[in-house]
Order: structure tokens, then C-alpha cells, then sequence
């Protein structure tokens, strides 16, 4: 068999990769068409009842203010994913970067990096976060997923660098060196590749924690000014009395569809890492 | 370990001087007049005079005509006096006064939940990796748990028993018709509001130790010294206890990592309960745009968390002998 | 005899099916008897030396018998095995620097050990220290973390520790292989000690280096993808070896330098056929030059001379 093969042969076979992606794919699918079968914009007042429980021609009910929660949610969710996506990538590229340098070259450079890697580590993430969101009156989506990028990237670093280390003096890691390659290269043609698989698996994670991160903002009230999102479609709700007025609908799809999302991005990753780690595989 | 702890000591400096140039910096790069982007937010102090002196405070304390190091060094004096301005927002208290009243609410809250569900958490992984059955249940649902939002957690737990079934208050920290005292009724009060918050905050941590512990058993169990108690016929009993042992270890360094995570949780849990900690106060405070109140919370879950972290170092010293033998066990 | 092994096979289950790592190994050993075992990586030395004290997962015991001092070693059975482990049969493994667990002192890790083997530590402690004098390894060990011994240090700890309570059977698993040239040679000679010291009485000693062999083993055992092929005191097989396979494995050896025969053997063109699906009869016959139909079968491991076991028709014929 060759190798192609057998982790294609693996991955049609892993429950909890097929389970995973499949609920990934559902609410990807939902963010994506979704908002163009919401009759409403997110923040139209369209009921002049207000509250209403779920019915036909409001079909997730409707806020306090009559907003229609279908349209928040589908809008919210579509906002989930471009922060996991941003943000999570644009964490696992700055982990690389500085993983790849810090390992690749060790010496005094790999201390310093490891010094600050360590330092932001310590730092709540959140506070940062919070310090910099506090100061901008105006935020978007964009800027959120700079920011959660931004902090988020240490534990990759760290894990990027230990595997680094122990590929660098590996026989076609000196062979390259010894045929004039750059650095550069090096990494980019022999130690990217042969560390595909974990660096897969770091983007999951990162996608994950940068839409629980997003969540945890969103709902603090340091999310992007005038858009919906998941995390403060939770905070009117608490804010707004959904609690003590019963209004489940209101409240519960948000924090489902984000449980559901990142729990089938954590099955993912363990299923992945079967699939990747034959040692896991054959038992 | 000499060398070990003043390693540590010199990042958590470092971090913390870090965190206050921050802290410092940002409102001074953001643009146009800091003082005035403020004020003309503050939606509290509504007559002139009052905008007027609290202009006044504000540019002596932000002292712009001076030279920026000045103006540093000013910052950091203050800082060592306690001095972190005064709230806009609850005017005219001292931040330092309002959040001296908050953190014996968070401690009450993070300090118990913390460390219960790390102690539960690695004893019931440690259990799942033992049993199939029991693992084939806990390991699943430890990861639907740490995959939901504190806050999603805490409103569904507000919900249905504070709501649905009516057996715990959702807000507060104490009935309004309570005065704090050490009596009997005051401190089934506070037990009674802490629960919800608690056991939110308590759930979610769990199911990560729970995880963690019983991936890092499994681990140990097939490490090389594990298998050579086994060839010599050790019992299953030694040989777990051997693992647990080791296993513990990542666990206490676990811990030190995702204590931002936890911080985060709780703010978002307090908001939800309007239990009156630090992190109730800062919703408070970015509603209002009540930037010093915002900043003093800031320096204090900072602080905070690096004293946390600091003990847990502590505690790493006593459990490993490899840290205290000057044999650097771990690189954290 | 010390140890008989009869038809002994043993599996390594995989997804993808029964890998045949070990099959129908019969030999035996007689008191005071130090036996190499040697072959190439993958022919299945570590897993004959394993499956005499314990069979991790994935291996599975298939079928076969071994007898030691007389006695059936229930080797299916783990926890029926447990009895005899230690005791009677011991392993020095090959991961001796990671044997000992991290973080407890040394000899506290012993006592508790040996407690829970129902062995009273203080009784033994003198000839611990014995042992340790033994191997020049000061009293003071006992009183560290493993992390604070050497490489060679760690190594002859666990030696010590393996043969404490003089098991009969001692399996030495390529105890060497981490080793600097003049570590390896005193660790080899220290078995030899062992043995002259009657703390062990038998002992297999599983490696892939030749020339550690030639200084201490009685006899030599010579695998071949899973199966034996030949068995001889230390002599013959160096000086007329009668397996076609072991003859290049001794021939591709230049005189004492070269010790691997790990490295694939460049004087033997070809590969060891995979043992996911052996094919049937000579496992050696792809490579082998004086193969014939009659390799079409699996031959017998049979005694041609005293003492001198081999698996090959050629040299059944010319016995004949």
C-alpha cells in the first residue's frame, strides 16, 4: 500500500474524523447559505410583538426586540468561522514562524524567542485583549481576528519548535544543509513537509480556541462594533432578562452551534492523530 | 532549584513590566487627546463642573507636557502607591477602592473551583483510562465539556435551575434584603448565590483535567519504566501508582497554562450571575467606557495570574525532586 | 537442561493482519549456559527474548511450550505469569537508560518493588550493596533520582537490580547498543561475572553485535526472519558455520572490527521477505544461492553434529 493511500484508507474509517467533519461541514453549510434565506437583517426590528417562541415565519422566534434570532444566528455563525479561520491560521502561521526560527536556528536567537514565547504565555491572552479592545471605539471582524492571532500563537510556537528541533538533524535536513540550501528553504522543503500532519492538527486547535476566544469577547462586549455574532447574541440575551422571561430560543442555538463546532473540531483532531500516528492506529 | 526559581522570578518581572509598559502605551498611541476621547463619553458626571475637574485630575495625572519618560516614570510611581486614578464610571472612588471590593468575590469563586476540578478531574481521568466502559463514557463527554463556552454553560445552568426549577438565585452574590455579617442566614445566603457560578466554572474544568490526566496515564503506563515493573511481575497496583505519579507532573504544569483560560471563564461566568467580581465589574466598565476602572482590572487579573503561577511553581518544586536536585526536569 | 523451548510462536496482530514475527523456535539450554542470540533487526531475537517473560500488546502467544528448571512457564497467561517473573525468569531490557522510574530514589523504587514481590528489603539490602560493590557503583545511588547516573551507570544498576533475586533465566536484550566500545566491553564481562557468581544461572543475550558475542557466549543462535537457523557453540559458528544465511553473516564480518550486522548485509543481495505473509518453506531461499526445490518446504531445525542445530536441506543432505 503506499502511504497516500493508507491514510486515505484510515481516514474513511475513523469515526470521530467523519463525525467531525461532518457536523463541520453542516454548519459551514448553514453560515454560508443561511443568511440568504433569512427574510430579516440581524438587527431589523421585525416583530412588533417582540418575543416571540419559534413558528413558521420566525423560525428560531424572535429577541426582545423582535429581532429574528434565525438571522442573527446564521449571520453569527458565518462570523464564527471567518475568526476560526483567520484568526486560528493566522495564530498557527505566527507559531510557525517563530517555532521554525526559534528551532531551526537555536543558539542565542532560540533563547530570546523562548523568553518572549514564555512571557506571552504567562499573559492572560484575554487581558490583552481586552487593554487594546477597550481603547478602539471602533472594531471590526478583521481587527478581532488580528488580535486573537496575535496573542494566541505561543502553546503552537512551543510545539512547533520541539518537533522542529528534533527534525533538524535528521539525515536529509544535513544533506540539504550540505548541498548550499538556505535556511529558508530548508524549512520550507524539508521540515514543513515532513511535519504536515502536526501542523495540521495545531490548526485545528487554534481554529477552536480563536472562536472560543471570539465567543468570550464577543459576550464581554469587546467584539466588532455593529456586527452580529454568537458570542453577542448570548450577552443581549442575558442582558435583556431571557433568563427570567424563559426565552430559550434565544439563547440556546449561540452557545449549541459554538459547543458543537469546536467539540467536532477537538473529535477531529483526535481522529486525525490516529490516522497520523500509526503507534495510535494499530492496536 | 536556585537556578529554577530565579528563572522564573526574572520572566514573571519581566511579564509584569511588560504588561504595565502596555498598559501605559496604549491610550498615549491611540489618536488625538487621550483626556478628551474620554470624557466626552462618560455618560455619569453630566454637569460642567465636574467634567471640568475631572479634566483637571485627568492631565495631572496623564501629565502630557512632560517628556515621555517622565511621564513613564510618573506612571510607575503611582502604580507603587497604589494609586490607579479614579473611576469615571463610579466617580469619585479610587479604582483601587473598587477593586479591592471585587477580588475576595473572585478568590471566593476561582480559588475552590479551580482547584477542585483539577483534583476531580485527575482522578476520574485517571479512573477512565483504567476502564473501557467508564472511558468510552467519560472521554466523549470530557470533550463536549471543554469545547463549550463558560458563559453558554453558565446561562444554561442559571436557566434551568435557577429558572425552570427554581432552586438557586441568578444573580448577585448575596439576597438585597441581606446586610453582610458572619451570621448563619448571611452564609448560607452567600453559599446559596455561589453554587451556580461555581459549579459552572467547576463543569467545564473538569472535563479538560479529566482528558488530560487520562491521555498522560495511558502514556505513562506505556513508558519504558513502566514496562520494566511489569517484566519484573510488579502488581497493576505499583504500576499505576507510578504513573499517576508522573503523570501529575504535566498536570501542575497544565494548570499554570490554562489559568488565562480559566481568568477568561470566570469573567464571562461572573457577568452571567452578576456576581460582583472583577469580571462583572468590567462589563460594567467598558459599558460605561470607564477606562481607568478598565485598567486597573486589567493590572490586577495580571498580577493575579502571575502569583498564581508563582505558587504553582512552588508546587511544582516539592513534587518533582528533579527541580529541587538542580536537574532541570522541566522547561516551562 | 535449563530451559527447553518447544515449537514456540508468537504473532504481532496488526490492522492489517497477523505479522509472523516468531515461529516453531525449538532449542534448549543447559545450566550455566550463556546464549547469544543474534540476526539481523527485524527477525525476531527481541521477540523470542521477550516472549520468555512477557508478551506486550500487540504480540500474542500463538503456541509452543517453554520449560525452565522442569517447570512450564505459563507465558499466555500474565498474571499467572507474574509468579515466575523476577524470580525465576528476569530481563535486562534494552531501554535500560528509561527503566527506572524518574522520580523516585533509587532505592526507594527497589524496596517498593520488592515489597510488593513480598520480599523484605532490609533483608536483602547487604547483598545489594554487595552487587553494587560488584559493579563498582558506589552505595550512594540508592540514594539518588536516576537522572543524577550516567549512561553506564544506569545501565549497570539495572543489571543489578534485574538479577537481585538470582532468577534462573536472565534475558539480556541488547543491553549494549547504547554504549560507548570500552562501556560495552565491561558490561559484557560483568555478565559473565553474574553467571561465575552463580547469580543467574542461564542467560540469553540478545543482540545484533557480533563481536560482543564472541567474548562471552558459551553458544550462539542465529535468526533468520523469524525463524532459527542455526544453533552452535560460540566455535563452530565462527569457525564452520553450516547455515548458508549465517555463513554470509559471518563471512560479511571482516575480522573483528566491524560489529554490525544490523546495517543490511551488502554481501547478500536481496531482502528478508515481510512477515505479514511469510511465504512457505526456506524463508532464506530468495537469497540464498544453493537453493533448490526441496527449500520449496520448511526444513526441520535439526542437531547435525552434537550441540550444532541448523534448519537447511543442503546440509541434511550432505549429513544424509
Amino acid at each position: 500500500m503506499k502511504k497516500r493511500n493508507e491514510v486515505l484508507y484510515f481516514a474513511l474509517r475513523n469515526k470521530k474524523l467523519l463525525i467531525g467533519s461532518g457536523i463541520i461541514l453542516i454548519f459551514l453549510l448553514l453560515a454560508w447559505v443561511g443568511p440568504a434565506f433569512a427574510k430579516y437583517k440581524p438587527f431589523d426590528y421585525a416583530n412588533p410583538l417582540g418575543a416571540e417562541p419559534p413558528s413558521t415565519e420566525y423560525w428560531f422566534g424572535t429577541t426582545f426586540f423582535g429581532q429574528d434570532v434565525f438571522s442573527q444566528f446564521v449571520n453569527g455563525l458565518r462570523a464564527t468561522f471567518i475568526v476560526g479561520l483567520l484568526g486560528g491560521g493566522l495564530g498557527t502561521l505566527v507559531g510557525m514562524i517563530i517555532g521554525f526560527a526559534a528551532g531551526y536556528r537555536g543558539g542565542i536567537l532560540d533563547e530570546i524567542l523562548n523568553a518572549f514565547t514564555n512571557i506571552v504565555l504567562v499573559i492572560p491572552t484575554l487581558a490583552v485583549l481586552l487593554i487594546i479592545a477597550a481603547y478602539l471605539q471602533v472594531r471590526s471582524l478583521l481587527m478581532e481576528c488580528l488580535f486573537i492571532g496575535l496573542t494566541a500563537w505561543p502553546w503552537a510556537a512551543r510545539a512547533i519548535r520541539a518537533q522542529t528541533f528534533s527534525l533538524r538533524t535528521r539525515d536529509f535536513v544535513d544533506l540539504a544543509r550540505l548541498s548550499g540550501m538556505k535556511p529558508y528553504k530548508i524549512v520550507r522543503r524539508e521540515i514543513a513537509p515532513n511535519m504536515m500532519s502536526y501542523l495540521v492538527l495545531v490548526f485545528i486547535l487554534q481554529f477552536g480556541g480563536a472562536i472560543l476566544t471570539a465567543a468570550t469577547l464577543d459576550f464581554i462586549g469587546l467584539g466588532p462594533t455593529n456586527a452580529i455574532s454568537l458570542g453577542l447574541m448570548m450577552q443581549y440575551a442575558v442582558l435583556w432578562g431571557a433568563l427570567p422571561l424563559g426565552m430559550w430560543w434565544w439563547f440556546v442555538p449561540p452557545g449549541l452551534a459554538i459547543t458543537a463546532i469546536v467539540g467536532a473540531l477537538y473529535s477531529m483532531n483526535v481522529g486525525l492523530d490516529e490516522i497520523f500516528n500509526p503507534k495510535l492506529r494499530e492496536m | 532549584m536556585r537556578r529554577y526559581l530565579t528563572r522564573k522570578i526574572l520572566i514573571y518581572t519581566l511579564t509584569f513590566f511588560l504588561a504595565v509598559t502596555i498598559d501605559w502605551l496604549i491610550p498615549r498611541f491611540m489618536p488625538g487627546d487621550p483626556i478628551r476621547n474620554m470624557l466626552a463619553r462618560v455618560s455619569v458626571a453630566s454637569n460642567a463642573s465636574a467634567i471640568q475637574m475631572m479634566y483637571d485630575y485627568y492631565a495631572r495625572l496623564f501629565g502630557l507636557d512632560l517628556p515621555l519618560w517622565q511621564q513613564y516614570l510618573n506612571f510607575w510611581k503611582a502604580l507603587f502607591q497604589g494609586n490607579l486614578g479614579i473611576s469615571t464610571y463610579l466617580f469619585p472612588t479610587p479604582v483601587i477602592e473598587v477593586l479591592k471590593r471585587a477580588v475576595p468575590y473572585d478568590a471566593f469563586l476561582l480559588i475552590p473551583s479551580i482547584l477542585l476540578a483539577w483534583y476531580a478531574g485527575n482522578n476520574f481521568g485517571a479512573i477512565a483510562a483504567r476502564s473501557k466502559r467508564l472511558d468510552n463514557f467519560i472521554l466523549p463527554l470530557s470533550y463536549v465539556l471543554t469545547a463549550t463556552p463558560y458563559m453558554w454553560l453558565g446561562i444554561l445552568l442559571a436557566w434551568f435551575f435557577g429558572i425552570v426549577l427554581g432552586l438557586f438565585p441568578i444573580a448577585g452574590a448575596y439576597s438585597f434584603s441581606l446586610r453582610p455579617t458572619w451570621s448563619w442566614t448571611f452564609v448560607l445566603d452567600l453559599l446559596h448565590h455561589w453554587f451556580l457560578p461555581f459549579a459552572s466554572l467547576f463543569i467545564i474544568d473538569f472535563g479538560g483535567w479529566a482528558i488530560g490526566m487520562r491521555n498522560m496515564i495511558i502514556y505513562e503506563l506505556e513508558a519504558e519504566y513502566s514496562r520494566y515493573l511489569t517484566a519484573l511481575g510488579a502488581p497493576q497496583r505499583l504500576i499505576r501508582r507510578y504513573a499517576f505519579n508522573n503523570a501529575i507532573l504535566p498536570q501542575i504544569t497544565g494548570l499554570a497554562l490554562r489559568l488565562g483560560v480559566i481568568v477568561a471563564g470566570a469573567l464571562v461566568t461572573e457577568v452571567v450571575f452578576s456576581y460582583p467580581g472583577i469580571g462583572y465589574l468590567l462589563l460594567a466598565a467598558i459599558q460605561n467606557q470607564d477606562y481607568f476602572l478598565i485598567q486597573g482590572c486589567f493590572l490586577f487579573i495580571i498580577l493575579g495570574v502571575l502569583i498564581a503561577n508563582f505558587v504553582i511553581d512552588l508546587v511544582y518544586i516539592v513534587v518533582d525532586p528533579r527541580t529541587r536536585r538542580g536537574m532541570v526536569g522541566e522547561s516551562a | 537442561m535449563a530451559l527447553k523451548v518447544e515449537n514456540l510462536t508468537v504473532y504481532y496482530q496488526t490492522l492489517r493482519g497477523d505479522v509472523h514475527a516468531l515461529e516453531h523456535a525449538t532449542f534448549q539450554i543447559a545450566d550455566g549456559e550463556i546464549m547469544g542470540l543474534a540476526g539481523e533487526s527485524g527477525c525476531g531475537k527481541t521477540t523470542l527474548g521477550h516472549s520468555l517473560i512477557v508478551l506486550f500488546p500487540p504480540m500474542k502467544y500463538i503456541a509452543g511450550k517453554v520449560l525452565l528448571d522442569g517447570e512450564e512457564l505459563p507465558i499466555w497467561d500474565s498474571e499467572r505469569m507474574n509468579a515466575y517473573r523476577f524470580r525465576k525468569v528476569s530481563l535486562i531490557p534494552q531501554y535500560a537508560m528509561n527503566a527506572m522510574n524518574p522520580i523516585r530514589k533509587i532505592g526507594k523504587m527497589i524496596q517498593e518493588l520488592l515489597e510488593s514481590r513480598g520480599v523484605d528489603y532490609r533483608e536483602v539490602l547487604p547483598e545489594l550493596k554487595r552487587r553494587l560493590d560488584l559493579v563498582s557503583l558506589s552505595h550512594e545511588v540508592l540514594n539518588m533520582y536516576p537522572i543524577e547516573l550516567s549512561g553506564g551507570m544506569k545501565q549497570r544498576m539495572v543489571m543489578v537490580i534485574s538479577s537481585l533475586l538470582n532468577p534462573s533465566l536472565l534475558i539480556a536484550d541488547e543491553i549494549t547498543s547504547a554504549l560507548d566500545v570500552a562501556t560495552q566491553k565491561a558490561v559484557a564481562e560483568m555478565l559473565v561475572e553474574f553467571r561465575d557468581c552463580q547469580f543467574v544461572n542461564t542467560m540469553i543475550v540478545v543482540t545484533h553485535d557480533i563481536s560482543i558475542l564472541y567474548q562471552i557466549a558459551d553458544s550462539i543462535l542465529i535468526m533468520y526472519a523469524g525463524v532459527l537457523a542455526e544453533k552452535a557453540p560460540t566455535q563452530s559458528i565462527i569457525e564452520s558455520p553450516r547455515h548458508p544465511y549465517t555463513r554470509m553473516l559471518i563471512s560479511s564480518l571482516p575480522e573483528v572490527g566491524v560489529r554490525h550486522a544490523d546495517k543490511r548485509l551488502s554481501g547478500i543481495p536481496g531482502n528478508p521477505p515481510l512477515l505479514l505473509n511469510p511465504p512457505t518453506g526456506c524463508r532464506f531461499r530468495d537469497r540464498c544461492p544453493l537453493a533448490y526445490e526441496r527449500c520449496l518446504e520448511e526444513p526441520p531445525f535439526l542437531e547435525i553434529e552434537k550441540d550444532h542445530y541448523v534448519a537447511c536441506w543442503k546440509e541434511f543432505e550432505s549429513h544424509a
